[in-house]
């Protein structure tokens, strides 16, 4: 087999400013579906080993514990972390369902994109009613 | 017969075996959450007693290591893409990528300590 001729490089201009470029929604989905991951890795990890071992100690620790939770500076952290995990976990969904040939044209792709960020925000607030 | 030099493939060899482990774990960790969800609703939330009942159970404390140890290497695998994309220099992506792994195992030690260690 013989390798095909090197085709020519493109000497137009690359115009990649992602700023001024308008995102479609599932662009928007998948940027948040790493960021999420980001934030979870870097702070939702450690934060729930070191929140699961503070609520399984005694039942004044669990006390303690409760307290500082009810915080509402530790609220909006917590919320911010349950965010990231619904839409990092819906996006998966998603992902998995496209893997499966699910919702693969343009539509259904960016409905369920929009489905994604949609969900994962209502259940946010819905659970942040809960906590307030 | 087959030409294998003709057929060689460069790479790391690791593509598809992310990509699996990446849709496995993930499935793995969708499962626990709705457990989790489940004996949520079914307890209708949880005080000190339930809560830590909970945790004393064998198959639960199973259940929820493999969903660590599924948590661990899906951030691996991501973490690794992150830092493929954004870390250029390959002496800043490898310390990076080191310190991620040693985070990751200390992580999972963490975990066993909580779920068999003196919580129990």
């Amino acid at each position: 087999m013989s390798t095909p001729p090197p085709v020519a490089r493109p000497t137009r201009p690359v115009y990649l400013d992602l700023t001024s470029i308008r995102q479609p929604l599932p662009a928007i989905v998948s940027v948040l579906h790493r960021a999420s991951g980001a934030l979870l890795f870097l702070a939702g990890i450690p934060l729930s080993l070191w929140g699961l071992k503070a609520s399984l100690g005694s039942a004044d620790a669990y006390a303690s514990f409760a307290t500082l939770v009810s915080h509402p500076l530790a609220k909006l952290v917590a919320l911010a972390l349950v965010w990231a995990y619904l839409h990092h976990l819906l996006a998966g969904v998603r992902h998995l369902l496209l893997d499966l040939h699910v919702g693969i044209d343009l539509a259904a792709a960016r409905r369920s994109s929009a489905i994604v960020f949609v969900l994962a925000i209502v259940l946010t607030l819905g659970i942040a009613i809960r906590l307030w | 017969m087959v030409n294998l030099a003709a057929k060689h493939v460069v790479g790391a060899h690791y593509g598809l075996r992310d990509w699996l482990v990446q849709r496995v774990t993930a499935v793995v960790m969708l499962l626990w959450t709705l457990v989790v969800l489940g004996a949520l609703m079914w307890n209708g939330g949880f005080d000190h007693a339930s809560w830590k009942a909970l945790w004393a159970s064998d198959l639960f404390r199973l259940l929820s290591f493999l969903f660590v140890a599924s948590m661990l290497w899906h951030a691996w695998v991501g973490v690794r893409n992150i830092t493929m994309d954004y870390l250029k220099p390959v002496a800043l992506r490898v310390a990076v990528q080191s310190a991620v792994v040693a985070v990751l195992v200390l992580y999972l030690g963490w975990t066993i300590q909580i779920l068999w260690g003196s919580a129990a």
